[in-house]
């Protein structure tokens, strides 16, 4: 019995040491990501054989609406649309920017958050990039 | 003794339970579309007979003088206004409601304070689009609304993005009242 007590004495202090490291962060933590630089481009960024940056910026901007988004900033020559979508209490946020890739492709790149966290999930900006390439009537190509 | 060790998984497996709900994860799929984006683009989406964007968009950012928004931000290259009001979210019934709740609460002896928690003031946020449509005779204009509303308290109570068809309407009612304002150079 003796031993048993000892037992969930050592789990009590396991348990409340990992809740207690889990959600803490240092400042330097904000610069930190899961995946790689490279991981994390290869799944925000699709190339489009397309030049005309001004449509692509309209369709980026109108699929993002038809995705709940309300756009919040854009800018033509940098190529950024910023927008902002609520889900249930959290806000999602996203920028996607847009630009030239040699003489004859756009580069699109999307990156998102969803309350504070960063979105690291592949399948999440392939949703993104599939509604776009409908959009646009060009296919979404992976950049290596 | 058998009865201690099953207490004890019980109790292990409860703690894991714990620490793994400790973090909330971000979900999957919100990058889709819903099933209701074609009925929000009928909501949000109008088109004019004409070709002259500059002409829109100097409207919309008439209208949204006209009731009363301030402008956030524009970029006229891609037809881009972003704009935001404040405005007053007090509503007399549910002031009233939390008012007698209260004073019901009172009455039994316990403390709540549920008008702190009724609307306040919110932050109605607008953006509109405006693009040629795809065979370049029409200019499309998109608008969206979001709204932030604060509590008594100063707190937060809800954030969500505008479905009422009846705020839609009176919107494009001032445009179209508007374009037709600048055409006759009022």
């Amino acid at each position: 019995m003796r031993k048993s007590i000892r037992y969930c004495a050592i789990c009590t202090i396991l348990f409340s040491i990992i809740i207690l490291s889990g959600c803490a962060t240092p400042a330097g933590k904000a610069f930190e990501t899961n995946e790689s630089q490279v991981k994390l481009r290869s799944m925000q960024t699709r190339a489009f054989d397309t030049t005309d940056k001004k449509k692509m910026m309209q369709t980026v901007i109108s699929t993002m609406q038809d995705l709940d988004f309300v756009i919040d900033k854009a800018d033509f020559m940098l190529g950024s649309v910023t927008g902002s979508k609520f889900l249930g209490q959290a806000v999602v946020a996203m920028t996607v920017i847009v630009r030239p890739r040699g003489e004859k492709q756009l580069l699109v790149r999307a990156n998102a958050q969803y309350g504070i966290k960063s979105v690291e999930d592949p399948a999440t900006y392939q949703d993104f990039f599939t509604s776009l390439e409908k959009a646009i009537f060009l296919t979404a190509q992976q950049v290596d | 003794m058998k009865n201690v060790s099953f207490r004890l998984r019980s109790f292990v497996i409860a703690l894991l339970c714990l620490s793994t709900i400790g973090c909330a994860s971000v979900p999957k799929g919100f990058l889709k579309p819903s099933e209701s984006y074609l009925e929000n683009r009928q909501l949000q989406i109008r088109q004019y007979d004409t070709t002259d964007d500059k002409q829109i968009i100097t409207a919309v950012a008439g209208v949204l003088q006209d009731l009363n928004f301030t402008l956030d931000d524009s970029e006229t290259e891609v037809g881009f206004v972003a704009a935001s009001k404040k405005a007053d979210a007090t509503s007399k019934g549910q002031v009233a409601g939390a008012v007698l709740l209260d004073i019901l609460g009172a009455l039994g002896g316990s403390y709540s304070n549920n008008t702190a928690r009724c609307d306040k003031s919110q932050v109605i946020k607008a953006s509109v689009i405006t693009k040629p449509s795809l065979e370049g005779k029409k200019i499309v204009v998109r608008v969206t609304f979001q709204r932030i509303v604060w509590n008594m308290s100063n707190q937060i109570n809800r954030i969500e993005t505008i479905k009422d068809p009846v705020v839609y309407q009176k919107f494009y009612d001032a445009l179209s009242k508007a374009i037709f304002l600048e055409a006759q150079k009022i």
